[in-house]
This record gives structure tokens, C-alpha cells and sequence, in this order.
């Protein structure tokens, strides 16, 4: 870690422009430490006077991207309007990260693989042409879904699966005035160029996320399948939400974790959902729509089937939440 | 009321949950300099240019030193060897250009401040040539040899001669079990970052805070390795945020901080950040096989268990893997055999139960196996094999209540509800699985001496450089000596952590009650006397009293109807305090006809998710046989310690070794998986009673290492019990009992 100057933010116009910013730091500390990112001045945003907050708007309701991960997961209108949020934030981390990480961080972190942490390590997201450790090296954390030859990183995010599967938006400053993406559109996978996580551009700045309306509260569940119970990050997870008429599915969400380089959802698995039964055997048929193309490596193949599995299951806990269990873990 | 049995909380206990306890890397020391350590990136070659010039622009940069400019220092690899080195010659930091593994220490950046040091440290390039290297066991089994014998095999002896005719009687046993069982590295990973503070008092003198698990130890090594007298070099060591193991070997930050101190004639502190942590000893990766032959009726008659370990290219580190079958089951024919393999990493070294908590996992999943293939409980098989003596040794235990810990354990828990067929309990979504199996430790006792004191003003004080690393020495230590006494815990003091008090030998085994608690009985004994014989010069009613008639209690020495107290005691030693030294020994003659061993049995149930696979360790009981539990609580604290570890040991922990790279790639406590409190659920620990009247003065055995034997082999039995899958490979991952 270098000296660096310290700056605190007013306002966003303060940022707008600007490079590294610090919120929570859970990350940004982590990488300082490992000098994989060295900033000459570190600019905190915390001290911004404004989107803090968790808001209802006309359409949904507004996440600050200041708000910490806690006050998202523990705020009423989360809990009762969006529990696929909360519970997917709440199987991050640990409690005293998420009391300190914040909204727009969390979509902003980096992958946790270990030769991304090794600054001896060739890999190509922290070094460009450097080669990729990751794929002939140990790979049980790695991706098995939009892989590149040049990455299999995997990004770590519980939120993001919530917030993938909510349809949720996120909008974002920047000199040149406001814009908002999509989540969908939002991360990107490695291809050609895995140093870029995503499509925020430089100098642009997360303001907060939108979720729309529907928040799937009767039917949801959130799966995270990972070696040890808490502060680990997934092997597989899995957020659903159900919107059901009787026993057939109206609207389905399925999102995949800790397969792929960004929140890994295919719309033609949830169409072939819409209209049919909501039981085992259609989810597990679009098990095998979501993991087509899905390539294992030496250490991760297990992840292909553990991942259908883990739709099935996570499918079935939704048609009763109440079979969630703390720290997502699976049903009893 | 005696102290010892009692359940008494740590002394120190609200000093270390206030902040108050001071660890190596927290004395407030002015004009302190900073040392940051440079790793080698390479895991083997030469280092050719080391540059340091942009390092040493930055602003509070003092020195770099490098293997060009260290001081010299010692030059026979014998004076870096310290009480615990393995056969070879002990790796000197900073020595020459040569790297012999990856994070190997190669440069010290020293700084005014600690973040100058980082900055500067992360600023050197070093160019290097590379060397092919080999970092991987599996391929290398074929360089497999037997280790080099030294000092530390006296207390490792090599495995027990083979007996009888095993092949034979292998092949013509009724029933056959055979496995083979794969351990990876493990890093002992203590809370507490490795640091050391060198106080430069001047005039060669030195006193060194260091995080260890031996004062004198420590102290021996600098005296040699820099060459100053033993006198000048003081080590002190009184809080140490676990170790594991890691402590009984001096660190390089030791040194570094030492020779630092030393050049610059300024005060160094030198902390190892935590993947540094990693650079050193470990959990060596290990593979066994076994193969066990039975009797339609049980009993065991043919046992084999080899184990290959890797070691590095420079000492001869081995744990013993293979030793204990036959400690524990009289096999008439048997085969046992260690090898190791040198490969391009940094020594292993003893880590929480060496060798056993390896070794047990391959016994006993072997035992399981036969149980189930003769269709008998493995607790029945456990007690069909029963025997009080040591196979090994050809001996009778000085004490085994092992059948205590089977029956009063297989009952607390409620083994007798399992039904027998794997795969034949459920829960919901999830298969219950109960397992078992049987732990063994050494019960050692060295020599070391102790100081007790009467003071002035009547109290009891005792002195040990003896350590605490956390299990409650200090503790256990006052209420020996109280009771010797006949005090309250109040009325004594105890003095430890400090290389400048009486010898004690680093503290590891399991063997520091046995050996510091005798220290302080054989020094009590003498004081007593020397407490008699002054009250014998002042007053006629003891003029004809023997030793051993005379009893103390509450600062009163008693004898027949008369007493007298120690401040009287004091005022005729003309108000001086009465002390002596002593040295505490074990009775080598009397025990060499016994063997001595702490026993345990663990019995473990899991829940196994059908359908993805996820293992949950419901509850678990350990019931231990180690002699007079000096402290219940502080006992029960280390083996819930050893229990907490078995999870992790069974389903999480490793340290993963990139061969290709030729390093370890999961240096961090995010990767590095030890349990959370989500992972731990019910524990359960049970001593029974265990009079050992031959062992040693208090008949003490230890219970540093025993929670960690028996409950991994008992987890993966559990599993198999779940599942049907014995999976040998540890950790167990859940993906290998996914549904298939």
C-alpha cells in the first residue's frame, strides 16, 4: 500500500469526473493492501450528503448507492416488498462487512480469484497478456459459464443475483449528465478484455438502483451452496422468484451466482417456465436451459450439476419461503 | 477447598477481553523502527539484482537489508539450530543469493513508520534466474526415503519394528479393510500476527517481545545465531494469541527484528503480514494407505499403515503418522513404515497434534470400514480389540480408561439409537449419520525447574519461563501451587513468559502441566523444608517436626496442635524471602516399564442434504481419559478447541498448493477455511475419571492435542454412515456426496 492524499466528497459533482473512490473500503482496502490498485488520491464518498437513503418512487423504490448493505437488507420496505433482496444480501459477507459496504460498492467489487490477489500470479484482469493462472491452476471457485480464454474469474456479489433477477436499474452521473443501464446489461464477461468488470466508464458514478415494482415477496428464495456456513463465497447461489396462479408459474426470475463473470440469468429458461407447473420437473428442465453451454474445468466440473440441482431446489423452496433457512443454506 | 478440580476462569481472562493483555506487537516503545519483509516471488533459483533504489526514496526509509549487506552472523548451521529443529541444517534468512521456496524472507525494509516499511518493501524489484522446482507430493512418490535421524527423533521415535509375518496373515485374515487416505498442507493460522519487538537496551543487551510458544528457546537461538551472550538476551513472552505450533520454532521475524536492532543500535519491531504467514511451517501434505486384516470374529490380527510426507530440501522434518495402530490394537502381525519426500517449500513443523490427528483419520476410517464389512457396531469392534496394553511398546499403559470414555460417551451421546446399515437414517431432506472413533496421544513429561518463593508479606509466589499460549498455564499453574500450599488462588503469584525465570522446555506436546506442574510440586517440596527448618530455629513446637508431618494451609505451616504462619516464618529469616530453585523431572526408572498415553473416544452426528450434498456436524461428544484434570474448564476449553478444529480439519481447512507456480495460493482468512459459528453447532466434552498414580507427583497427562484425534476419523465415519460414501481425502468437499 503507497501514501496516498485523502479528499472527502460534498457532493456528487465533487466526484463526477474523478477516480477511486472509497465508501465501505471492503474491497478497495483489500486491494490497496495487495497494491493492486494504487491511487495517488483517494476520494471518500461517504461524506456525500445525499443517496443514503432507501426511497419510494413512483415505480419501485430507490436504493441509495450510499446505503450500507445492512440498512438495505434490515429496511422495511426491503423486507416486506423485496425479501429476495434482503435475504441474498444477508448470505454475504459477514456482519460487520455489510454494516460497513454500500450499495453501489457492492456491484463495483472485484473477483475474489486467487491469482488475481497474487501480484507474482500472471493473470490477465490484473496484467493484461499475462495469461491466466486460473484455468490449468486450481479452479474450484472459478466460472463454468461465459468463460473466456483469457478469464474464468467469477464475480462474487450476493446482491447482484437479487438484483439481477428484481429486473432492477441502475443510474448513474457523470460530466456528461445522467444515464441508467439496465442490470442485465450493466456486467460484462472477461472475452477479450478481463481487467473491465463492467460498463461503468471512468468518471461516472453510481447514484443509486431502482427496483421496479414487482419484487416477487410471496414467492421468492435465495440458495447459496458454499464450504462453510457464513463468510464464504458461493459456490453456486441461486435467487428465485415465482409469481404464481395456483400451481402454474405467471412470471419466473432465475438468477445464477458463482458461475460466471457477471449474474448469469437466460430469459428463454424462465419463458419456457411461464404458463406451466411449478414443480421439479419443469424447473429441472430449465435447469438445463440456464447451464447450456456451461464448461467445466479440472477443479469445477461439479459445479454444472451442483448448479441444476441447486435451481430445482431453490425453485421448490420458493413455492414456501418459510423453508429458508439462515445463511441461505439449503432447505431441512 | 483444594484448587485444583476446580473450574476456575482464566486469570488473565479480563485483561485479554479489555485490550489490557500487551501481545508482542502491541508495547508502546518510543523512537520504534518498523521492518517490512520482502518475499521471494520465486519458488527456487538465484536471486540475481535486488533493487532498492526507489524504496529507499521513500520518506522514512532507514535501511534495506539484504543477503549483500546483512551482518554477518553465525556460521555453522548448528547455531540456528534451536530446540525443536528436525535433522539438517536450519534455514538462515537473508544467507545468500539462493531461494529455496516461494515467500522465501529476502530483503527487510526498515522504516520510521510501519507504512513507510510497506511502501518501500512493495516497491523492490528483484530480478532473479529460476530453477525448475518441485512443489507437488503425488509426483514425487518416487523419491520417497527414509528420514534422517537427530536429536528431535528422541522424542519422534521412527514406527515400531515390524512383527509377526503381516503379508501372511493379511492374506489369510476372514475380513479386510485397506484405503488410501490424502491430507493436504495446513497452516496453523494463530489470530495473532507473527511480530517480534527488539528493545535495544544498549551495550549488546536486548529485550525481545516475541510471539512464541518457548522464551529460551528464542533465547538460546539469538545468543547463538549473533553471538551475545545468553545473559544480554532477554525474551519475553507472556500473552500469546495462539500458535498452535507455529510458536515452537523461532521465526525469521526474529531474526530479522534482532539483527536489525543490532546494526542500527535502534528498537525494531518486525511484524509478517498473513499470507507471510504462510511462508513458513506447516501441516505437512501427506499420503497414507493402510490395510488392516480381521478375524470372523473381530479381532484385529494383521495392520499395515504407511505414510509418505513431503519436507523440504534442507531438514528432515517428520511427525510420527504410522506409530499409533498398534498403541492402540494388539495386532500380532504388523507392518509400519514413514517416508518422506523433499520438495522446494519452507520446512513443515509440529502443528496442534502432529502426526496423530493425520495418522488416527487413516486408522480409524479403516476400522470403520472393517466394522461395517463384519457387520459389527464400530464401537463393539472398538472394545473386541480392547487391550490395556501397548503393542507397540510391549507394555502396560500406566493408566487407560479408554473403555470409560467408549461406554460413558456411547451412552451421553446416544450411539445405541444408530441403526447399523448406511444410508438408514433421515431427517427431512437430510440423511443423519452417526460415527465414531477412538483418539490417542502421547502423555510426555520433560525436565524443566521452577522457582517458589515466600515473600514478605506471607504470599507464594512461583516463577517459569514457561509460556501461556492461551490454554491456561498461568491458571492451571497458581492452583498447583496453591494447593501445595494449602492457599487461596489470591495468595499466589505466578511468573511466567520470561526467558530470565527458571527453564522450561518450549511448550508443545500436550506435555507442559505434566512437565512445569512437577517443577512446581519438586520446588514447593523443597520449600517447604526450607520453611520448616527456619521455623525450627524459632520455635520449640517444631523442633521434632518431620516433613511429612507437617500440612499447610491458609499461610500457616500446622503441626500437631501447633501452627505457625509464614510471615513468622519470615520475620525469623530476618524479613527476608525464602526461595529456591528446583528442577521437576520425570521418575525415568520407575516409568520405563510403562507406557503412557491419553485416550478418547468421539461420536459424531451429521446431517447430509440428499440431494446437493452440504454436511452439517449436528452435535458431538468427546470423552477423554487424561489423568486429574487440573481445571475442568480450562480442559473442556481446549478440547472444544480441538472439536472446532476437527470440523474444520475434516471439511475445510487446506492450504492449497499451486504446483505449477510452485506456491500456495489461498493465503488469507477469506480463503484459508476454518468454521465460523454457523458451522459449529452442539459440543459436548466428557472427562472420565482416570487415577494414574504412576505417571508423575499429580498424575497428569495433558489435553492440549487429544480433542483433535479422534473427531475427524468420527466425522468422515459419520459421513459414510449418512451416505454410504467414504470419502478419504480430507477436507471432505460436499460436492463429492452430491446426489448423483
Amino acid at each position: 500500500m503507497n501514501n496516498f492524499d485523502y479528499q472527502k466528497a460534498a457532493t456528487v459533482s465533487d466526484v463526477v469526473g474523478k477516480s477511486t473512490f472509497v465508501a465501505g473500503g471492503t474491497n478497495l482496502i483489500d486491494l490497496l493492501k495487495y497494491n493492486l490498485t494504487n491511487a495517488a488520491t483517494l476520494i471518500d464518498i461517504n461524506t456525500i450528503g445525499e443517496h443514503h437513503d432507501i426511497l419510494e418512487i413512483e415505480d419501485g423504490v430507490r436504493l441509495g448507492a450510499l446505503a450500507t448493505n445492512a440498512d438495505t437488507a434490515y429496511h422495511p420496505i426491503i423486507e416486506q416488498r423485496y425479501p429476495l433482496l434482503s435475504r441474498a444480501i444477508l448470505a454475504g459477507a459477514s456482519a460487520q462487512i455489510r454494516n460497513m459496504a454500500t450499495n453501489g460498492g457492492n456491484l463495483l467489487q472485484r473477483t475474489r480469484c486467487y491469482y488475481f490477489y497474487d501480484p507474482h500470479a500472471p493473470c490477465n484482469k490484473r496484467l493484461p497478456g499475462s495469461g491466466c493462472s486460473a484455468i490449468n491452476g486450481y479452479n474450484r471457485n472459478m466460472a463454468i459459464l461465459g468463460t473466456s480464454e483469457n478469464c474464468i474469474a467469477v464475480f462474487p456479489s450476493d446482491m447482484s443475483i437479487a438484483l439481477s433477477a428484481l429486473d432492477a436499474i441502475i443510474n448513474i452521473k457523470s460530466e456528461d449528465g445522467e444515464r441508467s443501464v439496465d442490470f442485465a446489461d450493466f456486467h460484462r464477461l472477461p472475452g477479450d478484455t478481463p481487467p473491465i468488470d463492467n460498463n461503468l466508464k471512468p468518471g461516472e458514478f453510481i447514484t443509486s438502483i431502482d427496483l421496479p415494482l414487482k419484487g416477487f415477496a410471496k414467492n421468492y428464495s435465495y440458495l447459496k451452496l458454499r464450504d462453510r456456513a457464513s463468510y464464504a463465497f458461493a459456490l453456486v447461489s441461486v435467487a428465485t422468484g415465482l409469481e404464481l396462479d395456483g400451481d402454474t408459474i405467471r412470471d419466473v426470475r432465475i438468477t445464477l451466482g458463482g458461475v460466471s463473470h457477471k449474474p448469469w440469468r437466460v430469459k428463454d429458461a424462465e419463458h419456457y417456465l411461464i404458463g406451466k407447473k411449478a414443480d421439479r420437473e419443469n424447473f429441472s428442465a430449465a435447469a438445463d436451459i440456464i447451464l447450456q453451454g456451461a464448461v467445466g474445468f479440472a477443479h469445477n466440473t461439479f459445479k454444472i450439476k451442483l448448479a441444476k440441482k441447486a435451481i430445482v431446489r431453490n425453485c421448490m423452496m420458493a413455492l414456501d419461503p418459510s423453508t429458508q433457512l439462515p445463511g441461505a443454506q439449503p432447505s431441512a | 477447598m483444594t484448587q485444583i478440580g476446580q473450574p476456575i476462569s482464566r486469570l488473565e481472562g479480563k485483561l485479554k477481553v479489555t485490550g489490557a493483555a500487551k501481545y508482542s506487537g502491541e508495547y508502546k516503545v518510543p523512537n520504534l523502527l518498523y521492518g517490512y519483509v520482502v518475499s521471494s516471488a520465486i519458488t527456487k533459483g538465484k536471486i540475481i539484482k535486488i533493487h532498492t533504489e526507489s524504496a529507499e526514496k521513500i520518506k522514512g526509509v532507514v535501511k534495506i537489508f539484504t543477503h549483500l549487506n546483512r551482518p554477518g552472523k553465525a556460521w555453522f548451521d548448528m547455531q540456528y539450530a534451536d530446540m525443536d529443529a528436525p535433522p539438517g541444517a536450519s534455514f538462515r534468512p537473508l544467507h545468500n543469493d539462493e531461494i529455496k521456496f516461494n515467500g522465501q524472507p529476502i530483503a527487510l525494509v526498515v522504516a520510521e513508520t510501519f507504512e513507510a516499511a510497506r511502501e518501500g518493501a512493495s516497491m523492490i524489484k528483484v530480478d532473479y534466474q529460476e530453477t525448475k522446482f518441485q512443489t507437488d507430493l503425488h509426483s514425487n512418490l518416487a523419491a520417497a526415503r527414509d528420514a534422517k535421524k537427530g536429536m528431535a527423533t528422541l522424542l519422534k521415535p521412527p514406527p515400531p519394528k515390524p512383527t509377526g509375518d503381516f503379508e501372511k496373515a493379511y492374506a489369510e485374515s476372514d475380513f479386510k479393510a485397506s484405503g488410501e487416505f490424502i491430507h493436504s498442507t495446513e497452516h496453523h493460522n494463530p489470530m495473532e500476527l507473527f511480530t517480534t519487538t527488539t528493545l535495544y537496551d544498549g551495550k549488546g543487551k536486548l529485550t525481545i517481545y516475541d510471539k512464541t510458544q518457548g522464551t529460551i528457546n528464542c533465547q538460546l537461538y539469538v545468543g547463538n545465531v549473533f553471538g551475545l551472550h545468553f545473559k544480554n538476551v532477554r525474551v519475553v513472552s507472556p500473552f500469546v494469541g495462539g500458535a498452535f505450533g507455529s510458536g515452537l520454532r523461532p521465526q525469521y521475524q526474529l531474526f530479522l527484528s534482532v539483527m536489525a536492532a543490532l546494526d542500527l543500535k535502534r528498537h525494531v519491531r518486525v511484524t509478517l503480514d498473513r499470507s507471510q504467514m504462510f511462508s513458513f511451517g506447516h501441516r505437512p501434505q501427506t499420503i497414507q494407505h493402510t490395510r488392516f486384516g480381521a478375524t470372523q470374529e473381530g479381532k484385529i490380527t494383521a495392520l499395515n499403515h504407511t505414510s509418505v510426507a513431503e519436507t523440504s530440501q534442507f531438514e528432515d522434518y517428520t511427525e510420527n503418522v504410522t506409530n499409533w495402530s498398534s498403541m492402540m490394537y494388539p495386532a500380532d502381525n504388523t507392518l509400519f513404515e514413514q517416508k518422506l519426500v523433499s520438495l522446494d517449500v519452507n520446512s513443515p513443523m509440529d502443528m496442534r497434534a502432529p502426526g496423530g490427528s493425520t495418522g488416527l483419520h487413516a486408522i480409524e476410517a479403516t476400522m470403520d470400514e472393517i466394522s461395517y464389512k463384519l457387520n459389527i457396531d464400530p464401537l463393539e469392534l472398538r472394545l473386541i480389540n480392547y487391550s490395556t496394553f501397548n503393542n507397540a511398546e510391549k507394555k502396560p499403559y500406566s493408566s487407560k480408561e479408554l473403555k470409560a470414555c467408549y461406554l460413558q460417551g456411547a451412552e451421553k451421546f446416544g450411539w445405541y439409537k444408530r441403526s447399523p446399515q448406511p444410508r438408514s437414517m433421515s431427517r427431512g431432506q437430510k440423511l443423519v449419520g452417526y460415527g465414531m472413533a477412538t483418539g490417542i496421544w502421547d502423555a510426555m513429561q520433560l525436565p524443566a525447574r521452577a522457582e517458589a518463593i515466600i515473600t514478605k508479606d506471607g504470599k507464594l509466589h512461583v516463577k517459569s519461563a514457561v509460556t501461556d499460549i492461551g490454554v491456561g498455564t498461568l491458571t492451571v499453574m497458581t492452583q498447583i501451587a496453591a494447593d501445595e500450599f494449602g492457599l487461596n488462588m489470591e495468595d499466589v503469584l505466578f511468573f511466567y513468559g520470561d526467558s530470565k525465570l527458571p527453564f522450561a522446555p518450549i511448550q508443545g506436546g500436550s506435555f507442559t502441566t505434566a512437565t512445569v506442574g512437577t517443577a512446581i510440586v519438586f520446588a514447593s517440596k523443597a520449600l517447604k523444608k526450607k520453611l520448616l527448618k527456619i521455623a525450627k530455629t524459632s520455635n520449640e513446637a517444631f523442633k521434632k517436626a518431620e516433613i511429612e508431618e507437617v500440612t499447610f494451609k491458609n499461610g500457616m505451616m500446622i503441626y500437631k496442635d501447633c501452627s505457625i504462619s509464614f510471615l513468622e516464618i519470615i520475620n525469623t529469616n530476618k524479613d527476608k524471602p525464602i526461595r529456591t530453585t528446583n528442577f521437576g523431572y520425570p521418575h525415568a526408572l520407575k516409568l520405563r516399564k510403562y507406557a503412557r498415553a491419553v485416550h478418547s473416544a468421539s461420536f459424531v452426528e451429521v446431517e447430509v442434504d440428499q440431494e446437493l450434498g452440504t454436511i452439517k456436524v449436528t452435535r458431538a461428544l468427546t470423552a477423554v481419559a487424561a489423568g486429574r484434570i487440573i481445571n475442568p474448564k480450562t480442559a473442556r476449553s481446549q478440547v472444544l478447541g480441538g472439536m472446532v478444529w476437527s470440523i474444520s480439519k475434516a471439511l475445510m481447512e487446506e492450504t492449497i498448493m499451486d504446483a505449477q507456480l510452485g506456491k500456495y495460493i489461498n493465503q488469507s482468512f477469506a480463503e484459508y477455511h476454518i468454521p465460523v459459528h454457523a458451522d459449529i453447532n452442539e459440543l459436548d466434552v466428557l472427562f472420565v475419571q482416570e487415577d494414574d498414580k504412576i505417571i508423575n507427583e499429580l498424575g497428569i497427562k495433558g489435553v492440549g492435542e487429544v480433542g483433535l484425534v479422534a473427531m475427524p476419523p468420527a466425522i468422515a465415519n459419520a459421513i459414510y454412515h449418512a451416505t454410504g460414501k467414504r470419502i478419504n481425502r480430507f477436507p471432505i468437499h460436499f460436492d463429492e456426496l452430491m446426489e448423483s
